[in-house]
């Protein structure tokens, strides 16, 4: 039901500036990036503060990246202890620093698109702090779902009832469906694919704020979300695959040894299943997309090779709007410049493959008809050059276009 | 017989850059009646011998056309589907990627309220083979005959079609609804539509992880299936949280898992393909038994 694409991800601090502007209650906060900056921060606030890292992750609270701090040295120390911690992977290199909430209760406000009904849904619970698919499992009926329509908006009704339903205290109905009120507009205004408060606190003088705040934009929506845009970060780990979104196709790193290149989305599944059916598992998802020209095949090609874990690569094209002569010259023109470490089995069918056979022929690669049949063979050969063999002598890299 | 659009289907083609003037020439090739294409701006002039117009309303005042295709960039492709409702037109297939989600919600919301069938965004598009085709996809794959097949992406459509066509059987109507979050014509209703139709005696069904479409199209056929149906589901090996290129196929949260999608079919009685090439002898032994 939850859409998560690969939307780009706010970091806490953003999000909250961007709730703020909508008139959301937030904590007074700072970022900071170092002991000093944080020891600064907290004097400024004054009182107790929270220190929090800034990364793109979930559970950073278990994880040891929150803490409390009761004046400046406080949280210096906190800052000093999470800045340059690991979680899970990732470093941490800024803090957020902001006024801890006197909490009296917990709250989750949510909105996302339910793709099945095809309506942006609103969700709120009184569970709050805890993941929400956590308490979908455990406590369904602990949540409260609405579906605006994205036409109006969330009616004040609507946002009334979510809070009825979820038995939020009629004193706070009102507070809460403000803000419920307010994150809608939010959702709308900055495309977000998915915005969450979680926690929303209730303070002990009744008033609410936002705890933490999760904002990941729609990528399709990049186009008019000039600022949000701008607040991309790529992660070391996404380089490659942020490499492969800037000349125009779709790239996921995976962890097995069979790169994978193919045409269109359902046809790339379909090749790694057929990899896994074999036996093997494949380095990557790679989509060229429709119409590739060589120069596209040449540096996905070139992409797939730069991951060391790949020890052969297959290429899966159907041709539609792609064109196998085009593909074909892109592979030639790659082995040409720099013979591949690694064997190549390509299965080229549709639009102009025999064109592309014809070119192919010749060059050393391995020729396969179906893709059942060129996976089970790109699947041998890596288990050959991952035990460090030469490459195989049977089947010879055939005369590509004899099957 | 078939579905959606047959050879009485007349289309219009909203957004004549070198696409759509490409994809224009192609279909006309295959036999589609194309009677007009829509450029705001270049109304009055013609096209490759298409009359061209300023509005879909012009075009449809002028030609009749009551279908069209869509290859309008992102930013401008909602619009273009409203105002191809707004005309009301029967059928109006986009083939437009990378769609913002927020404008598919408006879309679809409006479209609820009206007669207008939506095909995509992000598809390759409808065929009745022999009749009509609207879409992208290479025609010589896909041959006449008696099984419907809808699918959720774009060149594996291609490549089951050919197989179809090899083992000798021939489609009555596929239906290439798209790979995105928010569709037009989502799985159970295209199985709802081949289910009703005469010309179709067996069904294929396509889908990708991601969303529960499936589901309630295995749902679906438990409770209402007419005739058998064979059903493939790419993205098995894909790990949850990475968007495999749609924007719809992705795995999080333990939803849209392949293993509950091939569960829910084979709880519907429906075979389930491991791989593309079972399709075709899965399709003779269902139309057999």
């Amino acid at each position: 039901m939850l859409v998560s694409a690969t939307p780009v991800k706010l970091h806490e601090h953003q999000a909250k500036v961007v709730l703020a502007r909508a008139g959301i209650p937030i904590p007074q906060g700072r970022v900071a990036v170092t002991p000093d900056e944080a020891a600064s921060a907290a004097r400024e606030i004054g009182g107790r503060v929270a220190v929090k890292a800034q990364v793109h992750l979930g559970g950073r609270g278990k994880a040891g990246g929150i803490k409390l701090a009761d004046d400046p040295e406080g949280a210096r120390a906190a800052a000093r202890a999470i800045l340059g911690m690991d979680i899970r992977g990732l470093t941490v290199e800024k803090v957020y620093v902001e006024r801890a909430a006197t909490v009296r209760s917990e709250l989750y406000l949510g909105v996302t698109v339910d793709r099945d009904r095809r309506r942006p849904v609103v969700m709120l619970s009184t569970v709050g702090g805890m993941d929400i698919e956590e308490v979908a499992a455990t406590h369904p009926d602990k949540i409260a779902r609405g579906w605006p329509d994205p036409r109006l908006g969330l009616l004040p009704f609507e946002a009334r009832r979510l809070c009825f339903e979820a038995g939020v205290p009629k004193e706070r109905v009102a507070a809460v469906a403000q803000v419920a009120e307010r994150l809608y507009g939010v959702f709308v205004t900055t495309d977000a694919s998915l915005l969450e408060i979680n926690p929303l606190f209730v303070q002990e003088d009744g008033s609410v704020i936002a705890g933490d705040a999760k904002l990941d934009v729609d990528d399709n929506a990049l186009f008019r979300q000039i600022e949000l845009a701008g607040w991309k970060e790529v992660l070391a780990s996404e380089r490659l695959e942020e490499r492969a979104r800037e000349l125009g196709f779709s790239y996921v790193q995976l962890d097995g040894d069979v790169g994978i290149i193919g045409n269109g989305a359902g046809l790339v599944m379909s090749t790694l299943d057929a990899v896994g059916n074999a036996g093997g598992r494949a380095a990557n998802f790679l989509d060229v997309g429709g119409g590739a020209k060589a120069a596209v095949v040449k540096a996905a090609l070139e992409i797939v090779l730069s991951n060391a874990r790949v020890r052969s690569v297959l290429i899966n094209i159907f041709g539609g709007i792609t064109r196998g002569d085009e593909v074909a010259r892109g592979i030639v023109d790659v082995i040409k410049d720099r013979p591949p470490r690694v064997p190549l089995v390509i299965r080229l069918s549709g639009t102009e493959a025999e064109a592309g056979r014809r070119i192919l022929e010749g060059q050393p690669l391995v020729s396969r008809e179906t893709m059942d049949e060129a996976a089970a063979e790109a699947v041998r050969l890596a288990r050959h050059s991952s035990q460090g063999a030469p490459p195989p002598s049977t089947p010879a890299p055939t005369p590509a276009g004899a099957p | 017989m078939s579905v959606l659009l047959n050879s009485d289907t007349k289309v219009l083609i909203q957004g004549m850059g070198r696409e759509g003037r490409f994809h224009a020439g192609r279909m006309r090739e295959y036999g589609t009646t194309v009677v007009a294409g829509v450029s705001p701006g270049a109304g009055g002039t013609e096209r490759d011998g298409i009359p061209t117009y300023d509005t879909v309303a012009a075009a449809v005042d002028a030609t009749g056309a009551n279908a069209s295709l869509i290859f309008v960039p992102a930013p401008g492709a909602a619009d273009a589907i409203l105002e191809a409702a707004d005309a009301e037109l029967s059928l109006v297939v986009c083939i437009t990627e990378g769609i913002p989600v927020h404008d598919m919600l408006k879309v679809a919301s409006v479209l609820a309220e009206t007669g207008t069938t939506l095909i995509g965004p992000n598809c390759p598009g409808a065929i009745t083979p022999g009749e009509c085709k609207i879409g992208i996809m290479p025609g010589e794959n896909f041959s006449k005959g008696p099984v419907g097949f809808v699918s959720r992406s774009g060149t594996l459509t291609y490549e089951i079609a050919d197989a179809l066509t090899r083992a000798g059987l021939g489609q009555s109507t596929c239906l290439g609804i798209g790979g995105d979050p928010v569709i037009g014509l989502p799985t159970p209703d295209a199985v709802r539509l081949l289910n009703e139709d005469p010309a179709t005696e067996a069904l294929v069904i396509v889908g990708e992880i991601g969303g529960s479409a499936e589901e309630k199209a295995a749902e679906y056929m438990r409770a209402f299936g007419k005739k058998p149906a064979v059903a493939f589901i790419a993205g098995r090996s894909a790990p949850p949280g990475k968007r495999m290129g749609h924007a719809g196929a992705i795995v999080s949260g333990g939803q849209g898992t392949a293993e509950s999608k091939v569960r829910a079919f084979e709880e519907a009685g429906i075979p389930v393909a491991t791989a593309p090439s079972e399709i075709p002898g899965l399709v003779k032994q269902a139309l057999r038994a």
